[in-house]
């Protein structure tokens, strides 16, 4: 009836014709000896043709020579180890790419006097100028964006965690998890026509004012669901016995959750606000629309544009200037720097936390 | 249809911990033999290793041979899919595969080797409910999940599931540990059954069950935690449950060692 | 509740174990305080969520009554002009078409990559290639949107040469050049971007398939990958299109990395090569610092459609993640 059962009759056949252990290194040479002939010797392209010529072609040989010898379900398999080994590295060359770009193309102007200087009349024509009043406007605003995010967000997730029943936290918890999908447009847009339009003419004798400020409320908007999701799931991981030891020593549940159950899960939640500090740093879309940018340097983020290392790199790719692209890209490694040692600080941070693991 | 399996100092591995050392013995056809000892012993370990299921975990492996027809499973150009077809596993916690029906969790084995003719599929799946005693409940509802039946039901479907595939060998790892007296007679009549056709191997916690159902009983122990499981004694399972020669397998009989 | 209040008392300073009767809760203690400030917290993400509508449609109504063409089906954008004629046509096709086609590529891809970090490689080599996934998450995206205006475009104007050369009669490969800020382009940069949250939301899916499930496979004689087509791809199923529909909310949402990479015409076409495209949120971004008052509502009009579509992917999503969490807990 079934194949397995044919062969069974007599004898088990548990022995199966197999691919020596060589044979997908030895396809792969070969594919890539054919494809660079095929690609160069017509001079039909580069690397990058030869590489997706020899991938296809090491794809379709092995699994033809493993049909041949192994099976189809043998070869299926072989072909979809090699699709998915294959997505991994198709995945890491723009990375590599973004990674070695920046690197070469940043560090050519990424020195002292980049970073202590502003664009305060720099024109077109003049080899200078900075990002410092940038730098300013990108610590300003993430820093007072955190300071609002941090309690909301905490106190968010301990309610949805030691309080939340029913119905309302259900809601909340469903519209977190939807919050953090408004894009960063959308949260700039709103603080524009929300602080921007509306409550900031009520200081100002009537004009809207575009401030720092503004911005770092944006980006309070895209912080908050990220810190009360991370939070949450922290508080979460807090034994229950913990808190119920702290119920029989009598102490009111608000004091549990301060000083018990908030400091356990202390670790974990830096390391979501660090993540979340990280993405906002990077943020341009609602910097553009609420700071509106300056050349100049401006501490103050209640009155007056302000810039952002996004924002500065945004501007400087658009500017029309033999200079800007080097500008760009310097700001941009700054950038990348400043978010990749937040990111990997936090990734370290959490390893060490010994609730998560 | 049934064969008989020769451990030849069989060891394995989870990582650097030995967990079962130089276990040799011989499983005859068309019995059922069961695996007995206290948790931790090996005896699922070595279940594992009969078709090759130990090393799907991390970083585990075997040593030794493990024979079957005279050849050795763990030889270099054996088929992994060949031997765990040839050898079925029932495992502790019924299994079904939640997002089929009824009739494709039977039938699974069977597709993933290729066949697709309808006629030769609700053939087999009928043959292989009826084999494992389930027919008459779920013949009606053939399309419905898997997942919607009790847990003796779900238990014997999963056995469906692994005979549909025509093993000479049928592997069961505490298979009534998670079901209810009622279930769990089901399933030992079951076996009576099936050992015409098919060598049996069982792990069982249930002494009684062991000696209820089995023709031949290993008794497998450790000298204390930490230490390689090692087979004590292997004998009729009449033998071992009123006469065993090994002081340690009358202690553990008895209930003087847990 | 109200068996709370019972333990917010402090201590008496006559200390336990005296006689007489329990201390009694009162009602305006530290306790019930806290409780409101926590609850007050949470509703906060309500209360945002409304008022980012509210306001959006406020301040939008003005220049949809000053508009002189219909605002949904009009494709061209002179928000400034007097009368003001712009529509959000051109700019929501050019939105579906970049994130459906950078889905297209980007999905399989994600996918591969989370089953190799779940299924196929080694414990510690999935844990390191996974921290690089979550480092091309945390790159920001104007830095991909300056890669792909001055490095990348080079490359996909080769490409975009050979696809044309070798595949110019089907359509979308029609054009004859110049290339450049294509859309081609301005969705492979998406792509990249939505890359990282596809495969760590579909990577979280896969690690939940029930281990016995996938023992189960195996012990019938499945190959890995047929282990996976039978016990891990079904069972994820709902999770994946989550994750798809989630990855969808960030494409579509996507701002200044198509800025930088699309051609930022109003047209509606399906050439994918020639120097085009356009989206809402880009769009934003470009026309922002030149607009009037009228431009400057009419674009946040064109945000409001923005918010609209990714509230109903994003609520949509959330719903299959939740049913199939209740659905998950039942059985379990």
């Amino acid at each position: 009836m079934s194949v397995a059962s044919h062969s069974a009759r007599s004898r088990v056949t548990l022995k199966a014709r197999r691919l020596p252990g060589w044979a997908p290194a030895g396809v792969g040479a070969a594919a890539i000896l054919i494809a660079a002939l095929a690609v160069y010797l017509p001079g039909a392209g580069g690397p990058v043709l030869t590489s997706v010529v020899a991938a296809l072609l090491f794809l379709v040989g092995l699994g033809a020579l493993s049909t041949v010898v192994e099976g189809g379900r043998a070869a299926r398999n072989r072909v979809a180890t090699s699709l998915v080994y294959a997505a991994f590295v198709l995945a890491l060359a723009p990375l590599l790419s973004v990674a070695l770009t920046l690197v070469t193309k940043g560090s050519e102007r990424l020195n002292g006097y980049f970073l202590g200087v502003s664009m305060k009349g720099v024109s077109a024509f003049d080899n200078k100028g900075g990002a410092y009043h940038a730098i300013i406007g990108t610590l300003e605003q993430a820093g007072i964006a955190t300071l609002i995010t941090v309690p909301l967000g905490v106190l968010g997730a301990v309610y949805i965690v030691e309080y939340g029943r029913g119905r309302l936290a259900a809601l909340i918890r469903f519209f977190v998890d939807v919050m953090t999908g408004i894009p960063s447009i959308v949260a700039g847009l709103f603080i524009l026509a929300f602080w921007v339009l509306v409550v900031s003419p009520m200081f100002n004798n009537g004009r809207p004012e575009y401030s720092g400020f503004a911005a770092a409320l944006a980006l309070s908007v895209l912080m908050l669901p990220t810190i009360v999701r991370s939070t949450e799931e922290m508080l979460r991981l807090v034994p229950g016995a913990l808190r119920e030891g702290a119920y029989a020593l009598g102490i009111p549940k608000w004091k549990t959750i301060t000083k018990i159950v908030l400091p356990t899960a202390a670790p974990g939640i830096v390391t979501g606000v660090m993540l979340a500090v990280a993405r906002a740093c990077g943020e341009t879309a609602p910097v553009i629309l609420v700071a509106l940018g300056n050349p100049a340097i401006n501490f103050n983020p209640f009155s007056g544009g302000q810039s952002s290392l996004s924002l500065y790199v945004y501007e400087q790719a658009g500017t029309a200037s033999k200079y800007a692209p080097g500008r760009a890209w310097a700001a941009a490694l700054t950038l990348v720097v400043l978010v990749l040692s937040l990111t990997v600080a936090a990734k370290l941070l959490a390893r060490r936390n010994k609730l998560a693991r | 249809m049934a064969k008989r399996i020769e451990a030849v100092n069989v060891s394995a591995y989870y990582g650097a911990f030995r967990a079962i050392d130089n276990i040799s013995m011989t499983i005859e056809p068309k019995s059922v033999t069961a695996l007995i000892g206290p948790s931790g012993c090996g005896k699922s370990t070595f279940l594992r290793s009969i078709n090759r299921m130990h090393e799907v975990l991390p970083g585990a492996k075997v040593e030794g041979q493990l024979l079957i027809d005279g050849q050795n499973i763990y030889d270099r150009d054996i088929d992994v899919t060949a031997v765990r077809r040839t050898i079925g596993m029932v495992f502790q916690r019924p299994n079904p595969f939640p997002t089929m029906s009824i009739y494709d969790n039977v039938v699974a084995g069977l597709r993933l080797n290729g066949v697709r003719k309808k006629s030769l599929l609700d053939a087999a799946c009928e043959k292989a409910l009826r084999g494992a005693n389930l027919w008459n409940e779920v013949k009606d509802r053939l399309n419905r999940p898997g997942a919607g039946l009790s847990g003796g039901q779900q238990q014997r479907l999963c056995i469906a599931r692994a005979i549909a595939v025509e093993p000479q060998v049928v592997l069961m790892d505490e298979p009534c540990s998670a079901l209810d007296p009622i279930s769990t007679l089901a399933i030992e009549d079951l076996i009576a059954e099936l050992k015409n056709e098919y060598t049996i191997v069982i792990v069982t916690h249930n002494m009684q069950q062991a000696a209820r159902v089995s023709d031949r009983t290993g008794f497998f122990s450790i000298d204390k935690t930490g230490e390689p499981g090692r087979l004590i004694e292997y004998d009729d399972t009449a033998k071992i449950f009123t006469n065993p020669s090994v002081k340690r397998t009358e202690d553990y009989i008895t209930g003087r060692f847990g | 509740m109200s068996q709370q209040s019972l333990t917010t008392t402090p201590a008496s300073p006559s200390g336990a174990g005296g006689g007489g009767a329990l201390p009694r809760g009162s009602r305006f203690g530290a306790e019930r305080a806290f409780r409101i400030l926590a609850t007050a917290a949470g509703s906060t993400v309500l209360v945002i969520i409304v008022a980012i509508a509210a306001f959006l449609i406020a301040k939008a109504i003005p220049s949809l009554r000053a508009d002189s063409e219909n605002f949904l089906t009009f494709k061209d954008w002179f928000a400034n002009e007097s009368p003001p004629t712009f529509g959000i046509a051109a700019l929501a096709f050019g939105t579906v078409v970049t994130s459906a086609l950078a889905l297209i590529m980007a999905v399989p891809v994600a996918l591969g990559i989370a089953l190799c970090l779940t299924h196929y490689a080694h414990r510690r080599v999935a844990s390191t290639l996974g921290f690089f996934i979550d480092l091309l998450a945390a790159v920001p995206s104007v830095v991909f949107g300056l890669w792909g205006r001055d490095y990348f475009r080079g490359p996909v104007s080769d490409l975009s040469t050979f696809l044309h050369d070798n595949f110019g009669w089907i359509p979308i490969f029609g054009s004859k050049g110049p290339y450049g800020a294509s859309i081609l382009l301005g969705s492979i940069v998406l792509a990249i971007m939505v890359l990282p949250i596809v495969t760590s939301l579909s990577r979280e899916v896969f690690l939940q398939t029930p281990k016995h499930n996938e023992e189960a496979a195996l012990a019938l004689g499945a190959t890995r990958w047929e282990m996976i087509r039978t016990a891990v791809l079904p069972y994820g199923k709902p999770g994946i299109i989550a994750a798809v529909m989630l990855g969808l909310g960030r494409a579509l949402g996507e701002t200044i990395a198509l800025a930088l990479t699309l051609g930022a015409v109003y047209n509606v076409s399906f050439d994918l090569l020639g120097i085009s495209g356009n989206t809402i949120a880009a769009n934003i971004a470009l026309k922002f610092a030149e607009a009037n008052p009228t431009g400057r509502s009419a674009l946040i009009a064109s945000g409001l459609v923005l918010f609209a579509i990714t509230l109903v992917v994003n609520v949509t999503a959330r719903a299959i993640v939740y049913r199939r969490r209740e659905f998950l807990g039942g059985a379990a």
